[in-house]
């Protein structure tokens, strides 16, 4: 099922196309070229390799199911839509699969103190998870607005015997701890590892994370032959910084599938108020790559808006840039309101609680099944599980009653 | 005296055996206004002025600087106040070297050629993008080089005897040596280890080297004077700002006193081993 053949490598300098690289500060440019150099020589070592599929097996619980959704599938009266079950990994999202991997890096490149940043909250319960379990010091940097929109997560790193280092500078959410983060390794470089959350950042983080995620794609595909015979038609996944996305699409790109991006329209495209970075957005430097940005007319990086804190980036995976510029990539978009309204259904049609990231992919998926035909298939990542999103959803129903609406 | 101010800046410090001080402001803090005078300050007492492009994003900064940008953009700061600014110093200052620091995305917003051309006319003299290393370097070095701007880079504690030579390669106007194995505004490293730092590049890089991050007193700024040929002081005259925030006067005067104070520290160092 898995195959470590590195597909669509960035040049030497890391570039995809020209997007990418290693828009980096001096300081960090020594260190990333020394975690380049442990990565591949660890890709190439069978009993690295070995381990991390282990891990991957006996700690996260993969391979993860391919779930035909029937009930879903049946009302919408299109195509047949499948879903691979990220949500059943331990920690509740497919952000774990990347931090083992980047762990086992740590551990073998004798790093006592990993280090990340997150937005919704899942990445740093995935590093803290496995900072638990190698005895490594682990160190969060979260918005204290994403603080308070997950507060569940946050407990959960602490159980875990996490800090987390609430961030309050520009915007108060994930770019910005991702800066506090930067400027952590910037001071730290020398004995911490920063494990990135995300196909973002300088070479060769979008490599590195690409290929940690891949598992998902290369058993969805496996998957759904052994099940079904065939190949979908289409594979959908929801980008914020493309992590999940990556890990769908990039085993499927050699093949003849339609490959899906959707973005977050927040409270519409017209607006400022989204997080569609492709979209929306315009080529630019920004965390170390070259990429598709949100940004003013002088490069100012601009405030987003996301109910999913996930999404919630002004920027997206430079290979993601590649690709949509390549004409590889659709890109689709889904508003608040549409994530919402597929949280609430596949909840009520399949006994599923979908993260709200995942939820955006889910609604742009009902839309594009409902013009397809029932022998065809759709494949969609749900990348990880609602729980954490309760709250949110919880105050929006009750806000929505109290305005005489039903939800 | 040749037409290239920065080596004519070196140059004349030299001579008077010192090392030059080369001071930070961002360019807009707080206000386009108000930031205009501060910079007429610093010029009054600085070799070099390096004017700070305000970025919502400034990942290799510390808290002070931070601010600094954040106050700036807030202020309604746009490209065309930087160049405004540094123009006004320039007619001040035609002796003064001026360098614009920043990062990658304002620069490639405008487009390399367009942003070069613009600090050229605006009597700019060199410029440091901090995420912009040597291996990306390519196209935006050669705009500077089109518009006459030495590009400056940045070498650190972490970087390797190669990358170092890679500096010295392509690197023009000077090499910024970074103190500490951080972000601006944090703690000065141990001097002595600064000085190895910098015997060894100079054996590299014929370029003046000069040593930024972090050197906040006097003392500090004595001691990398006797052995570095210039003294990058940024978050320190910042504060000047910070703790006047609201009061102009008081600000113009505290940037006044904490510059002359600088600068009598490097003289005197210099002229008590003379």
């Amino acid at each position: 099922m898995y195959d470590f053949e590195i597909r669509h490598a960035p040049d030497a300098g890391g570039h995809f196309d020209g997007f990418g690289g290693k828009y980096a500060a001096e300081t960090l440019m020594g260190p990333l070229a020394e975690l380049e150099a442990a990565f591949y020589a660890s890709w190439e070592d069978e009993s690295f390799q070995n381990e991390r599929l282990r891990l991957l097996q006996q700690y996260v619980g993969r391979p993860t199911p391919l779930y035909h959704a029937e009930r879903l599938s049946r009302e919408i009266g299109g195509a047949q839509i499948l879903l691979k079950r990220e949500d059943l990994t331990h920690t509740g999202a497919h952000k774990i699969n990347n931090t083992i991997g980047q762990g086992l890096l740590a551990r073998r490149m004798g790093k006592k103190r990993v280090i990340a940043e997150t937005g919704a909250g899942q990445h740093g319960v995935a590093t803290a998870t496995v900072a638990a379990m190698f005895d490594m010091q682990c160190d969060v940097y979260m918005g204290r607005e994403d603080m308070q929109r997950q507060a569940p997560n946050v407990f959960r790193m602490e159980l875990l015997g996490a800090r987390v280092i609430p961030v309050d500078s520009g915007t108060a959410t994930l770019k910005d701890a991702l800066n506090e983060a930067l400027r952590d390794w910037v001071a730290s470089c020398q004995d911490t590892f920063y494990i990135i959350g995300t196909v973002a950042g300088p070479h060769p983080y979008p490599l590195m994370v690409r290929q940690y995620h891949t598992v998902i794609g290369q058993e969805a595909r496996a998957q759904c032959l052994a099940q079904f015979g065939c190949l979908p038609d289409m594979a959908v996944a929801c980008v914020g910084g493309g992590s999940n996305a990556m890990g769908l699409l990039h085993p499927l790109r050699d093949d003849d599938i339609r490959l899906v991006a959707v973005e977050a329209a927040g409270h519409g495209l017209d607006g400022d108020a989204h997080a569609a970075s492709l979209a929306a957005g315009r080529p630019g430097i920004l965390h170390g790559n070259l990429t598709y940005l949100l940004e003013d007319d002088e490069g100012q990086i601009k405030g987003t808006h996301s109910i999913s804190a996930g999404l919630d980036y002004p920027g997206v995976g430079p290979e993601l840039a590649a690709m949509y510029e390549a004409g590889e990539l659709e890109l689709e978009a889904a508003t608040d309101e549409e994530a919402l309204q597929a949280f609430s259904r596949l909840s009520r049609c399949e006994g599923i609680l979908p993260a709200l990231e995942s939820s955006h992919a889910l609604a742009a998926a009902m839309r594009l099944a409902a013009d397809m035909q029932p022998e065809q298939m759709l494949l969609v990542n749900l990348s990880g599980r609602g729980d954490k999103d309760l709250d949110t959803v919880v105050k929006i129903v009750e806000d929505q009653k109290a305005a005489g609406q039903t939800p | 005296m040749s037409l290239d101010r920065l080596h004519n800046c070196f140059a004349r410090c030299a001579a008077e055996g010192r090392a030059a001080l080369i001071g930070y402001l961002t360019a807009g803090d707080p206000d386009p206004a108000t930031s205009e005078k501060l910079l007429h300050v610093l010029a009054r007492h600085a070799d070099i002025i390096e004017i700070g492009m305000p970025f919502s994003d400034p990942m290799a900064d510390g808290p002070t600087i931070q601010a600094a940008s954040e106050r700036a953009l807030a202020a309604g700061t746009h490209m065309r106040d930087v160049f405004r600014l540094a123009l006004s110093v320039r007619k001040a200052s035609p002796q003064a070297g001026i360098v614009l620091m920043g990062y990658a995305n304002v620069a490639f917003a405008m487009g390399f050629e367009h942003f070069a051309e613009q600090a050229a006319l605006a009597g700019v003299d060199g410029v440091l993008i901090v995420d912009i290393p040597p291996e990306e370097a390519g196209d935006f070095d050669a705009a500077l080089q089109a518009h006459g701007l030495h590009s400056i880079r940045l070498v650190a504690p972490t970087s390797s005897t190669a990358r170092r030579e890679l500096a010295a390669q392509t690197a023009n106007g000077f090499i910024y040596y970074v103190s500490l194995t951080g972000i601006t505004g944090a703690e000065m490293g141990d001097v002595d280890e600064i000085r190895v730092q910098t015997d060894a590049l100079r054996k590299q890089a014929e370029l003046p080297i000069c040593v930024g991050f972090g050197i906040k007193t006097a003392q500090q700024a004595q001691a990398v004077a006797k052995f570095a040929d210039g003294v990058v002081i940024g978050s320190h005259f910042v504060s000047c700002i910070t703790i006047h925030q609201g009061d102009e006067s008081a600000m113009l005067a505290e940037l006044d006193k904490t510059c002359a104070a600088m600068r009598v520290a490097m003289n005197k160092e210099c002229a008590v081993e003379d």
